[in-house]
């Protein structure tokens, strides 16, 4: 069941390409069932999943594959899979609506698209380390298309960067991989298997930093977060939607699952450097998203941020700041979707134009409403307001934070207070900038918002605010889920 | 010695011997009859001919013979090896099919005989078990390969190219000869087995240092590694594209098998490790230098070129250097990943072949620039393309992922491995993230490039189009199902 939401993605992308005559319109109709498909399947998931055994993992379904090397096709989730597994559905919908109106070379955008979508899928499924790789990697290429071929702004240079930077995370989590080979004699990818080996310290004290890092690359772990903004803004709305909503969380997810699992003293040795690498990653991407021109920069570099939260929350190594990570994966990835479909779509596909000194004579607020708003909405959330979901997941990582390292979760507040200021920079000279009298007001009307960017909107703007108010919803499957035998490791008392 | 025995020796012969025949058979037929008829048709006989001798040949292959202890001192059959000579046979078929629509030569008959007397000369390496044989099959597949590179009399380079080649081949044999009668003058053993029961506890003396170093040059030649790869660029452009496949497929995989064999059968006693921890000098050390200068010069170099096939030429180089770290591993492991590694390899550069030939034919030459917009006049084709080249970037989940993993496994998990070693796989994994840079380079032309002024329609050339297929196919078969091949080479190697 929980398999199909991959080859679900993988068939869709396969007639996208193969089906003869297929129509752009089509193209883009089969796109958005496959992707709501997915959805489906991973409600059905969370409706199956056994809330009173969230102690094992569940859903399992395990075939041999590459018997010789002990790996096997692992399929299975836990309480935190199923929370990545929503984000994925929600962010592969919206991010379709974003992208209705590609008309070059529509059908191969969505073929691209889908099958970024299933690696991701893969990767948040698979308890097989292996195959977790596996799809780490096939989710890389299909992002260098997506971003060389119908990006904007230095488009290649932005996609090859991108690409190298995955390419180098994933071969330093390839090293990591094999480690367990050489040094500790390990005899199988399965990670349910492999918790069990006892790797010495010393094994633990190398491979836990080149495998961390190497996921953490795609997390944008500073000081290797540059691939981020760049990338972002390079990308074609939808792609950023993903890269930003999904992509990221790729690679905190992979750290969680892989080295952090395994190596839990390789991760008290390195706990206080990463978690320092992790807040000045969030004080300097505000800082820098503070004095940005291009309105999608602002987005990029606040991504770097809220990212930040992410990989603090993870080194807290208590369950609320543990939890609070995962909930801030999920708040960031429906958040940064929603800000990128206003910035890339809704404003950078009228205007042409992102410079946020252009944009201040434009008088958006008066001519896109529904934008002005919808960014006002996700501006708020993102910032840490009550009553959305950002709130409750960057306050989870600061109280976790604040037990374990209380002066970094005093500079994470400072970022939070650097974000409000960007936030309402950015905001005050995108939408509401006051009006100059003489300032020739553009007579033209700009192209009204569309259903299919509504729709997406209203999708992202329900989700934060239905988790902002009841948090619980994903809390119910998270906590338990950290306190099963395999993450209990982590949590010092 | 014993009275030999002829008639058993041919017995282990008979899938080479049909091959012979059928070169024969094309080269009188050609001669006698076909030589008015229009080169399509005398393309298709010839063709068909070879298809009918290499499906003979691989079905005798499968029925196969037990050898005897008679025929041993000579060869080896069945297991590995004819899994070997059936990839053999299928890379030269697929070589020889790529060349049925191209013009590059008007000696067609002659073009036929002379790879398929390559062929079998390809399958008495994989076959042989005893020093002499093993150079006069060497022998016989690089006079065959010099021959053909100048075979492409429309391209003014190809003398150079084939003259290039063929003054470096010539002082790599002197080596490998000169390599080869050390270790027999040490050992006063010919076969395989026998040198290495002379070996047995020996340990490394300036015989045979020497020896195994000139034949790990000659060798070094015939796979293209660091510092003998300068002969490869060169050949591979200028040689016509079906021969620069059959030199960059199956030519790998028959040097590399032979190499691994007298490597690891008859000097296996020999190795050492990488670290030289806790054993002598050995011949680990020299294929870590050849694989280290390989990996790093194959890779940088590549980045630079602007012709596809100079581009693929130091990319083998580079594969070459990923090879020989499986080859390091000294055990039935290592050699079921060198050649699971080779047979993928070559799909995916036969079917770059096919597709370099396309654009050859159709767009004058093999620029990385000329393939631009390649993807809106042959999608299919581009698809395959890209394929190929994520393939041999190691992108999972194709074939040659699975390939290094596998290469990457062996080395670890053998018994003489260390720290070393690891560095050194840890170097080759970095390495291949600068192989992507150069892959992604050409797909860039082939997927983002996309001028609108070339909207004219192409013309398609189905059996090369066939060919793209049937190769990525193979590649996502093997990348989905990796243990099909790799479980029975490692039941046939134990």
């Amino acid at each position: 069941m929980l398999s199909w939401t991959v080859y679900s993605s993988f068939i869709g992308a396969t007639l996208c390409a193969l089906w003869p005559n297929l129509s752009p319109q089509n193209a883009r109709r089969t796109a958005l069932s496959t992707a709501i498909i997915g959805f489906l399947i991973t409600l059905a998931c969370c409706f199956q999943y056994d809330l009173e055994s969230a102690q094992t993992v569940q859903l399992v379904s395990k075939q041999a594959w590459i018997p010789s090397l002990g790996i096997g096709l692992h399929f299975a989730a836990d309480g935190i899979s199923l929370v990545m597994l929503l984000l994925t559905g929600l962010a592969a919908i919206t991010g379709i609506l974003f992208s209705w109106d590609i008309e070059t070379r529509t059908r191969e955008f969505f073929v691209f698209f889908l099958a970024l979508i299933g690696g991701v899928y893969g990767v948040f499924i698979s308890f097989d380390l292996f195959l977790l790789f596996v799809f780490y990697e096939i989710a890389i290429i299909p992002k260098y298309f997506l971003v060389a071929i119908w990006g904007s702004t230095r488009k290649e240079y932005g996609a090859m960067k991108l690409v190298l930077y995955s390419f180098v995370g994933s071969a330093l989590v390839l090293i990591g991989l094999l480690a367990p080979f050489v040094e500790a004699g390990a005899t199988s990818f399965d990670l349910l298997e492999l918790i069990n080996h006892p790797f010495s310290k010393e094994f633990q004290n190398w491979a836990f930093p080149v495998t961390f890092i190497g996921f953490a690359i795609l997390a944008g772990l500073w000081p290797f977060h540059t691939w981020a903004p760049t990338g972002h803004v390079a990308a074609p709305t939808g792609a950023s939607m993903l890269l930003a909503g999904v992509v990221m969380k790729l690679g905190a997810y992979g750290a969680l699952r892989f080295p952090m699992t395994l190596f839990p003293m390789g991760l008290a040795a390195w706990r206080d450097e990463l978690a320092l690498l992790a807040v000045v990653g969030i004080v300097y991407g505000a800082c820098v998203a503070l004095v940005q021109r291009d309105f999608k920069f602002v987005i990029g570099y606040s991504s770097v941020s809220h990212m930040g939260f992410v990989l603090l929350g993870l080194m807290a190594s208590s369950e609320v700041g543990l939890s609070g990570a995962i909930l801030q994966m999920f708040s960031h990835g429906i958040l940064a979707s929603l800000l990128f479909g206003v910035v890339g779509r809704m404003v950078y596909a009228r205007t042409h134009t992102r410079d946020l000194s252009e944009l201040e004579t434009l008088q958006l607020a008066k001519r896109l409403p529904f934008a002005a708003g919808t960014f006002v909405i996700a501006g708020f959330a993102g910032m840490g307001m009550p009553g959305f979901s950002g709130f409750v997941a960057e306050l989870q990582v600061l109280i976790g934070a604040w037990n374990t390292f209380p002066s970094y979760a005093i500079l994470a507040g400072i970022g939070i207070v650097i974000g409000v200021c960007y936030t309402l920079r950015a905001m005050v000279a995108a939408f509401f900038a006051r009006e100059n009298r003489f300032a020739e007001l553009p007579k033209e009307a700009l192209p009204a918002i569309t259903l299919p960017e509504k729709t997406g909107a209203l999708i992202l703007i329900a989700t934060t605010t239905l988790i902002g108010l009841y948090p619980r919803l994903l809390l119910d499957l998270i906590v338990p889920s950290l306190n099963s035998p395999m993450l209990k490791p982590l949590i010092t008392p | 010695m014993t009275e030999f025995s002829y008639s058993a020796l041919l017995r282990l012969l008979v899938p080479e011997m049909i091959l012979v025949i059928s070169a024969l058979v094309i080269l009188a037929v050609d001669l006698v009859w076909a030589r008015e008829l229009p080169s399509t048709k005398r393309h298709t006989i010839a063709f068909s001919i070879s298809l009918f001798g290499g499906l003979a040949a691989v079905v005798s292959l499968i029925m196969g013979v037990t050898i005897s202890t008679e025929g041993a001192k000579w060869l080896i059959v069945g297991g590995a090896t004819s899994s070997v000579k059936v990839g053999l046979i299928g890379l030269t078929l697929v070589s020889l099919a790529i060349s049925i629509r191209s013009q590059f030569t008007k000696h067609l008959g002659e073009w036929y005989m002379i790879a398929l007397l390559a062929l079998v000369g390809m399958m008495l390496m994989a076959s042989a078990n005893n020093l002499l044989l093993a150079f006069v099959a060497l022998e016989l597949v690089s006079l065959s390969f010099y021959t053909l590179v100048a075979f492409h009399r429309s391209s003014k380079d190809a003398m150079e190219g084939a003259l290039k080649y063929f003054l470096l081949g010539g002082v790599s044999a002197a080596f490998t000869l000169f390599g080869l009668s050390f270790v027999y003058g040490a050992t006063h053993a010919l076969n395989f087995t026998d040198i290495a029961t002379q070996l047995a506890g020996s340990s490394l003396s300036p015989l045979l240092t020497v020896g195994m170093g000139a034949i790990a040059i000659g060798f070094g030649f015939k796979i293209a590694a660091v510092p003998m790869h300068l002969w490869a660029p060169d050949a591979y452009q200028t040689a016509a594209p079906p021969v620069g496949s059959l030199i960059a497929s199956a030519s790998k995989l028959a040097s590399f098998y032979l190499f691994a064999r007298i490597w690891s059968t008859a000097l296996g006693n020999l190795s050492g490790s990488v670290g030289l921890e806790n054993s002598d000098l050995g011949w680990v050390l020299i294929l870590t230098v050849l694989a280290i200068g390989s990996l790093i010069i194959g890779n940088l170099a590549a980045i630079v070129q602007t012709s596809l096939k100079r581009l693929l030429a130091y990319s083998a180089v580079a594969h070459a250097g990923y090879v020989l770290i499986g080859l390091m591993a000294n055990t039935p492991d290592g050699m079921a990943s060198v050649i699971y590694y080779l047979l993928t390899y070559g799909l995916a550069v036969t079917g770059t072949f096919a597709l370099i030939s396309l654009v050859e034919e159709t767009r004058g030459n093999d620029q990385i620039q000329s393939f631009a917009n390649f993807h809106r006049c042959y999608p299919v084709e581009a698809f395959c393309l890209l394929i190929f080249l994520l393939s041999l970037a190691g992108i999972p989940p194709l074939a040659g992922f699975f390939g290094k993993f596998y290469l990457f496994a062996a080395a670890l998990k053998s018994p003489s491995t260390s720290a070393a070693m690891f560095w050194l796989v840890v170097g080759a994994i970095a390495m291949s993230a600068v192989s992507l840079y150069y892959y992604l380079k050409v797909l860039k032309q082939v997927y983002v490039v996309d001028t609108q002024s070339r909207l004219q329609r192409e013309r398609s050339d189905p059996t090369l189009k066939i060919i793209a297929i049937l190769m990525a196919v193979g590649i996502l078969a093997l990348g989905c199902f990796p243990d099909l091949i790799v479980g029975d080479l490692l039941a046939d190697l134990q």
